[in-house]
């Protein structure tokens, strides 16, 4: 216990009121349920399977597999130098990072519905453990993507480092879209019947099973605004080291952060009501 | 605030739409139907309710004030507004008015084993479960060894909760909550968990807190238990606080105004503890003579008592029932479903389904009064699944009966038409 001479904070209770300012503090605070929620996850989801953590590797190798027979094979999609499956991978681990946290953390909320109507916690944390959760899944599964490049003799350069930041904006957008589409589910149970959906669609969108076609600048410019087509790029260029992005990839970040600051707004705005209406 | 006040509550008030439960099922064509109003009204600053929308107040303008160390008692029937008073304290929900003040760190115990996952083991719930209600790890590994004594699961400690029996999972589930030390601990009915030897425990140590320095808030039905362990309580009716007073006087106060009105108590699934299933209550009711539910019945009439229940999956050795006391909490009798040996061997295990236990106290069995009714259903020697010493109350009525020419209160539970014979023998 404390010592009796420091007084405890002083907590208030009021209306919630507007937009909320961000409680960075208090998030700090409560930085250890991040980890154990995150943890739980994890766990949870390899237990009682054979294969255990396994499955973060078998997953994708199998996609790309069906992918690369479908695509390089039966399609004949030209990848320039780079072997289809390698190319593919490329792409599809940051994709299914996305996808993955995205898909997770939408459901969140509500799949954690009794802790947010029995506990006081910051809301957020709950998005942002799943994501979490699906970012051990990614580390595991860059060992084969290391192993595909020595395997077709694709030299393996400090350029990969690249690929951090690349992560971080993958992780970034799919927080961003988590934000929303977790506390819109609270009230509107459709959203998690159009996720699935919505990202599969999204990703005809990017360009992971094939290259990027689209040379017009104007094009271009809008199909950055989907920030994956900036991941996938950024990824392929840190790993193969071909041309360089382009400012392209600023209309990527822009569209992400200006998502995820709303998101963020949004989040803490709903936050107030999830305990009453989940 | 002073700096020996822990809580300050001006004007709390919460309201809520009513058929929250409809709310679930907001859908996307609902939203479209009302063209976008809706996604308006996620936007727009919540004010006035708009017309055509009922409302109800689940806490209206409460106000009251805590000392540090002092353990306070809520006491209120169903619906009262006790549970949502601890929401907003504990900050689960926000109020819809009003403000208030808390120093230092809310524990809550508003339902033990929220947080623990049936796939991990006892030591990883232990920590997610700390973590949850705002423990560090530091804290937790401290204590560690003092919450799994306190848990008697010792040997079990690293296999999964799933396995668990519901009394070991309760047992664990109330030690980690009981060993979080936040400035202000909320506690609501977990008495209502596990046997009497571990009920006697939990009492123990929440009477430890509040001699700790700590400030208790307390929500419970059983009375004992709220005169044992508060000095002062509160008691709420219809979201408002009708008296704060020395806890004896508070009890007095609440018994004497009746628990309920109707004559029937219906239990909502969120109201029945997760460790009741497979069995679940639904309803008990008192039904006169001529069919109809009332809370005041004639002791020259038949008493029909019907109980609902669901079960979500085969029972065996269950008997449904239920302990009859006076408001005092003297018990008068106690009657289960299976009590007749015909019924007991007909009944050896119950299917899935929804079931009624009926049961008639004859005419002329009670005295006039007010009653409690407290509902159980177990399997003897096994388990209990569910227990609640006041499910309903309900008034007697001595009108009519024998003895009642004389205008005078008679002492006793029962009063049975004896019949006497008067000899003369001289």
């Amino acid at each position: 216990m404390s010592s009796a001479e420091t007084t405890p904070e002083i907590v208030t209770l009021k209306p919630a009121k507007g937009w909320l300012s961000l409680d960075l503090k208090e998030l700090w605070r409560y930085r250890e349920l991040i980890y154990f929620l995150t943890w739980r996850d994890i766990k949870v989801r390899y237990k009682q399977a054979a294969l255990g953590v396994a499955w973060a590797i078998i997953q994708p190798v199998l996609t790309a597999l069906v992918t690369t027979f479908v695509f390089s094979r039966g399609l004949k999609v030209q990848t320039g130098d780079i072997p289809y499956p390698l190319f593919m991978l490329s792409a599809y681990l940051p994709w299914h990072l996305f996808a993955n946290s995205l898909t997770r953390s939408s459901g969140s909320l509500v799949q954690n519905a009794n802790l947010l109507t029995k506990i006081y916690f910051p809301r957020v944390i709950i998005p942002v453990a799943s994501v979490m959760a699906a970012m051990v899944d990614f580390l595991i599964s860059l060992f084969i993507l290391v192993g595909v490049m020595i395997f077709y003799r694709v030299p393996v350069t400090l350029n990969i480092l690249w690929i951090i930041p690349f992560t971080l904006l993958a992780i970034l957008s799919a927080l961003a879209v988590g934000l929303w589409f977790s506390a819109l589910n609270v009230r509107f149970r459709d959203v998690q019947q159009m996720v699935p959906f919505i990202a599969q669609i999204w990703l005809y969108m990017t360009p992971v099973l094939y290259p990027i076609m689209i040379n017009h600048p104007i094009f271009r410019f809008v199909y950055n605004l989907n920030p994956m087509v900036g991941v996938v790029d950024g990824f392929r260029w840190a790993l193969f080291g071909q041309t360089p992005p382009d400012l392209n990839i600023l209309v990527s970040v822009a569209a992400v952060l200006l998502l995820f600051i709303s998101g963020l707004f949004f989040f803490r705005r709903m936050e107030k009501t999830f305990a009453d209406v989940v | 605030m002073d700096k020996d006040t822990s809580i300050i509550v001006k004007g709390i008030s919460k309201r809520y739409r009513i058929g929250v439960a409809q709310e679930r099922a907001d859908t996307l064509r609902d939203l479209i139907t009302s063209s976008g109003q809706r996604i308006g009204s996620i936007f727009r600053k919540k004010s006035e309710p708009k017309a055509g929308i009922d409302y109800i107040w689940a806490l209206k303008d409460v106000s009251f004030e805590v000392k540090q160390g002092q353990a306070l008692g809520i006491i209120g029937r169903n619906g009262a507004g006790k549970s949502t008073l601890l929401k907003v304290l504990s900050r689960v929900t926000d109020p819809t008015e009003g403000y208030g003040e808390l120093r230092g760190r809310v524990g809550s115990l508003l339902e033990v084993g929220t947080g623990f996952h049936p796939e991990l083991s006892g030591r990883e719930n232990i920590f997610l479960n700390g973590a949850i209600l705002g423990m560090h790890r530091k804290e937790i590994e401290a204590r560690f060894d003092e919450i799994v004594d306190f848990s008697e699961v010792g040997q079990f400690i690293d296999t999964p909760v799933k396995r668990y029996s519901s009394g070991m999972y309760l047992r664990l589930a109330f030690a980690v909550a009981a060993h979080l030390e936040p400035e202000i601990l909320v506690v609501d009915e977990v008495l209502a968990v596990g046997d009497a030897d571990f009920q006697r425990k939990c009492l123990g140590k929440m009477g430890d807190v509040a001699s700790a320095g700590r400030t208790v808030l307390f929500v419970s039905h059983n009375m004992s238990a709220i005169q044992r362990l508060t000095q002062e309580s509160i008691v709420l009716d219809k979201g408002t606080v009708l008296l704060r007073a020395p806890s004896n006087e508070a009890v007095d106060f609440y018994l004497n105004r009746g628990l309920s009105k109707l004559g029937e108590r219906y239990w909502e699934a969120d109201e029945v503890p997760a460790a009741s299933a497979p069995f679940r209550p639904l309803a008990i009711r008192i039904v006169d003579k001529n069919g109809v539910v009332s809370d005041s019945v004639r002791s020259v009439d038949p008493i029909t008592l019907e109980i609902d229940y669901q079960l979500e999956q085969e029972v065996t050795g269950l008997r449904v029932g239920f302990y009859l006391f006076t408001t005092r909490g003297e018990p008068v009798f106690t009657s289960f479903d299976t009590d007749s040996s015909e019924l007991f061997a007909e009944h050896t295990s119950r299917a899935k389904g929804v079931y009624t236990s009926r049961c008639v106290i004859p005419a002329n069995t009670m005295n006039e009064g007010r009653f409690f009714l407290g509902l159980n259903a177990s399997s003897y020697g096994i388990r209990r699944y569910f227990q609640d010493e006041q499910a309903l109350s309900f008034s007697v009525d001595a009108s009519g009966a024998p003895g009642t020419h004389w205008p005078e209160a008679r002492p006793g539970a029962v009063r049975p038409v004896l019949n006497w014979e008067i000899e003369k023998k001289a």
